[in-house]
Formats: C-alpha cells, structure tokens, sequence
C-alpha cells in the first residue's frame, strides 16, 4: 500500500514538473530551483508535512522533499536550540544526502566517461 | 562605383574563381544520412582517437583541409591563404587546425554560416588577384557544441521538438583562379537580421528571417529569379526554418517550392531522431563540399546558391535574455 | 530590443503558430510513470530499513543515500540521461535527478582538470539548488523563531 501511494504521489509531483518544462522555457535546473523552494515554503506554512504522512517516499524522494527536509531540520534545532538553530538545522538534516551527493558525484565523475551520442 | 558590385549586397566575380578540390568528413551518425556515399571519410566514433572532442574537432578539420589540397592536385606550400572558423569559443579548432599546417591564417566567425563567409572572402581574395590558391573551411562537433551552447550530454532531459542536432564534421574548398567548373559566381553578403526570436531552442525560425532577406536581396540585385538556379539550399534553418522562408518568400513573390532545399533537414533521415534537423558550421559545409560539390561535377546540378545561415548569439547574451541576431550569405556555385 | 516593431511582433506570432508544440499527453503520461516508479522503488528502500527496527524518519536519510548514489551510478553508466529522454521531469525532479545534476557536468569537465572540471563544474546545477533550498529554509527558520518569541 505505501508503495502504492508513493507511486501515485511522486508521479503526481512530477508531472507538474513536465507541466512546467513543457508549457514554459524553464530549463530542468530552473525546475529544480524551483521545487526545492517550493518544497521549503510548503512545508514551512505546514501543507507539505500531510502530503509526506500520505505519500512517504513519493513526497520525500521528489525535490520538494528536500527542501521540506532542511525546513523540518531548520524547525527542530530552533525549538531546540533558539536563533542558532536557524543556522544548523537545514544542513543537519541534509547532511546524509549532501554529502552523498558530493562523494558518490565526484566518485562517479572520476570512474566514468561521458559516453558520445 | 565598384565595377563588380550589384545593387547593394552583392558583388558578381570577374574571373569567377573555380572549386578545384573539396572534401567532407562526418562523424557515424551523419555517417548514416542519406548523403554517405558522397562524405571523404566517415568516423566511426566521435572521439576520433584524441583524447578530448575539442582536439577530435580539430583533427578532422585539419584533415578535410589536407584532403582537400590534395583533392586538388596541390600541396600546402601553394596555398596562399587558409580561411577557417567554427562554433568553439575564440574558434579554437580553426586556430589549432592552422597551427599544424602552416598556411597563412584568417579566422573568421559566421556561426553556421561561416562556410559561406569564407568562400565570399576567399572568391574576393582570388578574384582580386591577392592569391592563386586557398582554403576555406569549418567545422562543428556535437560534443563539443553541446557542452558549450547546451547541457551536459549525460544530463537527462528532453530535446525541444525544434531544436536541431549540431553536425559533427568538417568541410574544405580549395578556391583557385585556375579555369575550371564548378565556379563561384556571385556572392550576396546578407545583414545581421533579428526578428525577436529568443528561444536558442529554435535556431530555424530565429534564422529564417535573415536567410529570406538574403535571397530576395540576391534576387533584386543580380535581377535573376528563381528559375535561373536549379537548386536554392539553404545551411541550416531545420525543418521549422525551412517551412516559414518557403512559405513567407511566396508571400513576397518567390516561388521556389520546387527547387528548394535545406542542408539541415537533408543531412539526417527524420527517423534519426535529430528533432527539426541538423545544425553547425558542417551542416552546410559538408553537404556543400560533398553532395553538392559532386552533383556539379557530374552536371547533375549546373547552377545552385547556397544561403548558409547564422545565429550569432553566446551563452552569455542568452542568459542575459538578448534575442538571436542572425546572418545569412549567399554564394552562386555555377558551372559556366 | 525591449520594444519589438509590428513586423517582430507579426513574425513571433507565426513561428508561434507554426512551431511543433511537445507531445504534452505522452509526456505526463511518461513523466508520471517514470517519476511513480522512482518514488516506488525509494519506498522499497525506506520500508526495508524500517523493517530493520528503524523510525520512518531515521529510514529517510539512508534512502536519500542509496537513491542518489543509483542515480550518480546510472549517470556514469551513462543510461540515466536515456531514461530522461524518455521520462522528462519524471527522472529530473526525483533526487536521482539532482545526483545525475551533479555527475553530468562533473564527468564531462574532467579533460579541465580535477579542480576547475570536476569540482567546480558539479554544482552548475546542484549548486544553485543547494542555494535556494538553504536560503529558504533559513529565512522560514527565521520567520518560525521570530513568531515563537
């Protein structure tokens, strides 16, 4: 059943990426920016955390996930830790999936070559 | 007065400089058009056994050129001038091609057009008596186009259905004051031309514009019509481009449905998913210095102008959200 | 050219008119698809690492992980920018999307060396993101405390 949902969830989610690429110029960096603050703002005004309790993955795998995750960090540190959990609670909580990006990136880029086309 | 100017853009050759040896190479995927019998050399790969496609684009310009000079009975020691320029930022591959060959040196950019840019200037140089022999020569890759103009090729994202597929390939004339056919007979210098297009997804309608002014500018001074060629090719406005000059030249009075051709569109067959067609300094360059070149020679075709077309915008004018200026030459290519 | 004259104006309509739109149906059609496909196979993941004695919450970290080092090792293997062919935004929007961001730059500027190529060039993209998605998060961090005071 969570499959289910997250499939149906995540779908949706990028089809109004598609939406987006296809009725505008938007290129898939400017789609990206754009669903990560999305993500953060949804999350900040308290609408992304239902669609992340119904589609679980299917709303955190999306880029919107990522910005709801530094926004639930950023929220948690400041209760815990006042003004300066501002500045630590994003990053902490990406931290796992920052860092992948970063080595597993640059790991992949040394290993491999772009293949002609 | 010029005595060889006519009209306003265009100038007709005195002694009409002759062809006297061309050549074309392909990267594999124009290796599989319709014009692969006519290619000098086809890769099998893009990377051409160099170590980056920058250094790959550069070899294959500097082996059109060589194969072109040698196409035409020469060697390097009796051409004069060597005119060449392709896409790449400060036109690199022409640059390091002539830092091998040692000929005198002229880079010139014309974006797509260049080809034609090159033979105006190199039927001006002989024609005037500056030269008995030259080179003119472009080249384009898709690597390395893509990688400066687009996006990374490994990066997932969709082609727009009007963008076209950056030729991988290089073409070479050897222009000479030698009497032979084929001839360059007239040239028509167009004006940089922007109708506010601003999408660099869609090359064919932002150029189309210019390559219409051209031509009727070409037609107004030279008084030919149509019927006077047997073939009008334009370089590479794709087949979006191709549609709106057929269709807006009729508008103005020129019909030329029946004789018209687009490099870009004839170079891939549709199935090979290149969108609206093909694109870069080669496009028209190889089918120039290949199908057309050869057909001349046969007499299959006996007069034929050739628009190459431009769009000579950067990364940086796009980003800052500038529309395309574009440019279109027209050389005649006649066999008198 | 802020101000375009008629004849701008009346050529833009026709390319307007005449340009080949995007087969919009198929590619949502394809975009869900796809991108329900990803999403699904990261709910695999997380279910996986919940049944192992983890909080839904804790489970979410280690899926980013694996998703995003899928989605680099299908960019080196150079099969992710086909499934984007295919998928659109279905493969962008996906983390995936934002390790194949990340990877694709980087793996074509490596002939420019390990620092400029690489390193610099890995965050063309990721980068941007990266600073849109900490600045927001931070100014609604700010907004968030200012509001508890």
């Amino acid at each position: 059943m969570d499959v289910i949902n997250a499939f149906i969830v995540g779908g949706l989610i990028c089809v109004i990426g598609q939406i987006l690429m296809d009725a505008t110029k938007l290129t898939p960096a400017h789609v990206l920016v754009f669903f990560v603050t999305s993500g953060a703002v949804l999350s900040g005004i308290g609408l992304y955390q239902p669609l992340v309790d119904i589609g679980k993955a299917g709303a955190t795998i999306p880029l919107t996930g990522f910005g709801h995750n530094l926004v639930t960090g950023v929220i948690q540190d400041v209760d815990e830790y006042g003004l300066l959990g501002v500045f630590t609670g994003g990053l902490r909580a990406a931290a796992g999936g920052i860092t992948a990006a970063i080595v597993f990136g640059y790991l992949m880029a040394v290993i491999f070559n772009p293949k002609p086309k | 007065m010029s005595i060889k100017k006519l009209g306003s853009q265009t100038i007709r050759f005195e002694n009409p400089p002759s062809i006297i040896g061309t050549a074309s190479i392909v990267g594999p995927k124009e290796g599989q058009g319709q014009f692969k019998d006519y290619y000098d050399l086809i890769l099998s790969d893009n990377i051409y056994a160099e170590s980056s496609w920058e250094k790959a684009e550069k070899k294959i310009l500097k082996e059109a050129i060589e194969i072109a000079i040698k196409n035409a009975d020469l060697t390097t020691p009796k051409i004069d001038y060597l005119i060449a320029g392709d896409l790449l930022n400060q036109i690199i591959s022409a640059g390091f091609a002539a830092r091998e060959l040692e000929i005198p040196f002229l880079g010139i950019y014309g974006a797509c057009s260049t080809l034609a840019e090159g033979v105006t200037l190199g039927s001006i140089i002989v024609d005037g008596g500056f030269a008995e022999n030259l080179v003119a020569a472009v080249s384009s890759h898709f690597c390395t186009a893509e990688r400066q103009f687009r996006f990374p090729l490994e990066l997932g994202n969709q082609r727009s259905p009007t963008s076209q597929w950056t030729v991988t390939g290089a073409g070479a004339m050897v222009l000479s004051s030698k009497q032979q056919n084929p001839r360059v007979t007239l040239a028509t210098t167009g004006k940089v031309i922007d109708m506010g297009e601003s999408d660099s997804n869609n090359m064919g309608a932002a150029m189309a514009p210019a390559a219409i002014d051209t031509i009727i500018r070409h037609f107004q001074d030279t008084g030919k019509t149509p019927d006077d060629y047997d073939l009008i090719v334009t370089g590479d406005l794709g087949s979006l481009g191709k549609e709106i000059t057929e269709e807006l030249l009729k508008q103005k009075g020129y019909n030329i449905s029946n004789k018209y051709a687009d490099c870009g569109v004839l170079i891939y067959y549709p199935e090979q998913d290149v969108h609206a067609g093909g694109s870069g300094c080669a496009c028209s360059a190889v089918v120039t210095c290949g199908y057309i070149f050869k057909e001349m020679l046969k007499g299959q075709y006996n007069k034929v102008l050739l628009i190459a077309t431009g769009a000579l915008l950067s990364t940086t004018s796009s980003q800052q959200g500038e529309t395309i200026p574009c440019i279109a030459h027209a050389i005649s290519l006649e066999n008198l | 050219m802020s101000a375009f004259t008629k004849e701008q104006k009346d050529y833009q309509k026709l390319v307007k008119q005449k340009r080949p739109k995007p087969p919009m149906l198929k590619n949502i059609i394809a975009a869900f698809a796809v991108g329900g496909t990803i999403c699904a196979i990261g709910q695999v993941i997380l279910n996986f690492f919940v049944s192992r004695g983890m909080t839904p919450e804790q489970a979410g970290a280690p899926t980013s992980i694996i998703m995003i080092f899928l989605g680099a090792l299908l960019t080196g293997l150079g099969v992710y920018d086909k499934i984007g062919k295919f998928a659109g935004a279905g493969s962008v929007v996906p983390i995936t999307g934002f390790a194949n961001s990340i990877v694709s730059p980087a793996m074509e500027f490596k002939r420019e060396g390990y620092v400029f190529g690489v390193a610099a060039k890995m965050f063309v993209i990721a980068g941007p993101v990266l600073v849109y998605g900490i600045n927001s998060a931070t100014i609604i961090g700010l907004i968030y405390y200012l509001i508890k005071l």
